[in-house]
């Protein structure tokens, strides 16, 4: 085979979620919403003790969300998305602990710096594919982190940033010691960024990005740039990614090191893959469960959990490739069958 | 001056350990385009084996070698059948990439079970301890043996792909699989055989970098980074490529340290960065990529 081929290796990890999508799941994805809000009220009433835990999820999985953004529909396969959400974090933190402390303009600061980052590197580095990108990505959130520890002045480095304080939300709802302002403010967040994010899957940009990842070259053919489509699409998931961190950091008060790290972003993927990657549920539902399936099993042994969720990730390549949002499909598809 | 010497030597040692583990992962990408990240996992396997032959049995560290070679071998070549024959060359790298990751995930796990947390370290034989005089410098013989290891890996595989009939095929299947098949070349044989090659480089790594590269479950996890990133700028299955790389990024990765040790790993990605955006298949172009 000739040298462009391996180069440019199609990733494709979910079936091509097409505008003709069956009327079941569009109603499914109608739905989405309702159900998303209805479930975390739920969650709420139910798991009072837990809202801490709750809310990091909230806030993970608009992370998430972003990443099935940039590889769902852009077909950019990466591991460094870290880089954005903790660029996000550190932004929104370090604006807290100087200059405001009101929770949305955190938010825009946060989704501000988030961008700014993705645009940059993407512009940068969204020219290669396969595993010359893998590897640029990686090198992208090493730098950031290296950068992050090196600034110990306004980062606080290893030690990490604490002190972020915001100011009640509206001037109305303070940040209470139970974390139910926290929670609510998080879920309603991720509602709206979820509902943006479907907003943008479904325009015509969408739509473009989905057609550079099925066939960059006929996208060309038809007159698009694709790499401007990508480097676009990379900077608008770095806005969700930057406000995700900001959440996180708003919510909880600190931020670490370990939100800029190379594992963070692998388990962005895992959690994403694991949900069913190319649709904005799976982002969710995949948060969901890899985080209170490691909640309970790390409690027990940190190397157990590596081993249920390495055997969990090989099953679910090996017979589940679209993911647990795709189980559904699969029901139905066996019903009617 | 002094300064310069170390970095050279200690830069030259573990580039070539990077290189070891690195070629294997190399012509497995180059062959089969498999994304191995468990590459790093068989390296720390063989480790673990050596280092349990030296301590619980007491094998002489020659011994250890060969036997940890043989068992990583072994052990791997099901897991080729069950597992990795089902994402040969498939288009999907993201399959790859997770497929891998899970198995090392299981691997980290099996060998914490197995051996616990703590560092674990691979007795060195008298023979490679102390210093060896060259011109007026001495070096240590444990980092001259590394480096004299890797000066015949890399001859050793130039003369196994270039001059053998293996390598013939090899290079015809990496050329065109379908028409190396096509022509009578078994391709699943040869795949079982290359991926028992790349499983063996990565053992002989794993056993002769413990000292730069200490075992401890998450070995596999921490360093497979680097071994893609001597991939990516040496070019699949370039096996010059992957060596000049290797040399190229662990002299700078040991420079930084040495000189500007606060910045950690800065330099190591900074010039991963600046080499991938100027030649995005790689340095040396591969002969697959």
């Amino acid at each position: 085979m000739s040298g462009r081929h391996t180069g440019a290796v199609v990733i494709d990890p979910s079936p091509p979620v097409a505008a003709h999508e069956p009327r079941f799941r569009r109603a499914l994805g109608g739905a989405a919403v309702p159900l998303l809000a209805a479930a975390g009220l739920a969650a709420f009433w139910l798991f009072p003790n837990d809202l801490g835990l709750m809310t990091r999820i909230a806030a993970t999985a608009l992370y998430v969300l972003s990443l099935d953004l940039v590889l769902g529909f852009g077909g950019i396969a990466t591991l460094g998305h870290a880089a954005m959400f903790g660029t996000g974090a550190y932004a929104a933190g370090i604006a807290a602990v100087h200059l405001v402390s009101d929770p949305l303009v955190l938010l825009a600061v946060g989704g501000l710096a988030g961008g700014l980052v993705a645009l940059v590197t993407g512009a940068l580095i969204l020219h290669a594919r396969g595993l010359t990108l893998l590897m640029l990505t990686i090198a992208v959130v090493q730098i950031v982190q290296e950068v992050v520890n090196k600034a110990r002045d306004l980062t606080g480095g290893s030690d990490g940033l604490s002190g972020i304080e915001p100011s009640p939300l509206f001037g109305l709802f303070r940040f209470d010691m139970f974390g139910r302002t926290s929670y609510l403010f998080a879920l309603a967040v991720l509602l709206v960024g979820f509902l943006v994010a479907r907003r943008i899957v479904r325009s015509p940009f969408g739509l473009a990005c989905r057609g550079v990842k099925e066939d960059p070259l006929r996208v060309a053919a038809l007159g698009g740039s694709p790499r401007r489509y990508l480097v676009t699409l990379y900077a608008v998931a770095g806005v969700f990614a930057g406000v995700a961190g900001a959440l996180t950091a708003v919510t909880s008060g600190i931020v670490g090191l370990d939100s800029v790290s190379f594992s963070w972003s692998a388990e962005a993927l895992v959690m994403l893959v694991l949900g069913g990657a190319g649709r904005l549920v799976g982002a969710v539902i995949g948060t969901v469960a890899f985080m209170t399936i490691h909640h309970v099993m790390a409690a027990i042994d940190p190397f157990h959990w590596m081993l249920f969720i390495g055997l969990f990730l090989m099953g679910t390549v090996l017979f589940l490739p679209g993911g647990i949002a795709s189980l559904a499909d699969r029901l139905i598809k066996g019903n009617r069958a | 001056m002094e300064t310069l010497f170390g970095i050279v030597v200690d830069g030259v040692a573990y580039g070539m350990i990077l290189f070891i583990i690195s070629v294997g992962l190399s012509v497995t990408l180059g062959l089969m385009r498999v994304v191995n990240l468990a590459h790093g996992a068989f390296a720390m396997v063989a480790g673990y084996v050596a280092s349990y032959a030296a301590q619980g049995l007491g094998l002489p560290y020659a011994v250890g070698l060969v036997a940890a070679i043989l068992f990583t071998v072994l052990a791997t070549l099901p897991l080729e059948k069950l597992l990795y024959r089902r994402i040969y060359g498939s288009a999907n790298e993201l399959a790859q990439v997770l497929l891998t990751i899970g198995l090392t995930f299981v691997i980290v796990a099996g060998i914490n079970y197995l051996f616990g947390p703590t560092l674990k370290r691979i007795p060195l034989p008298d023979a490679l301890l102390g210093t060896v005089a060259i011109g007026p410098k001495s070096i240590p013989v444990h980092r001259a043996f590394v480096i004299a290891m890797g000066a015949a890996t890399v001859l050793g595989l130039w003369w196994l792909l270039e001059r053998t009939d293996f390598g013939i095929k090899l290079r015809a299947a990496v050329d065109d699989p379908n028409m190396a098949a096509a022509l009578g070349i078994r391709t699943e044989r040869l795949y079982t055989a290359t991926f028992a090659l790349g499983t063996g480089l990565a053992a002989l790594g794993g056993v002769l970098g413990a000292e730069l590269l200490p075992l401890e479950p998450y070995y596999a996890i921490r360093y497979i980074v680097l071994f893609l990133a001597v991939v990516a700028v040496g070019g699949a299955g370039n096996i010059l490529g992957s060596a000049a790389a290797a040399l190229a990024l662990g002299i700078v990765d040991t420079a930084g340290k040495y000189l500007i040790p606060s910045f950690g790993e800065f330099f190591f990605y900074a010039a991963l960065i600046l080499i991938l955006f100027r030649w995005p298949h790689g340095f040396f172009q591969g002969r697959a990529a």
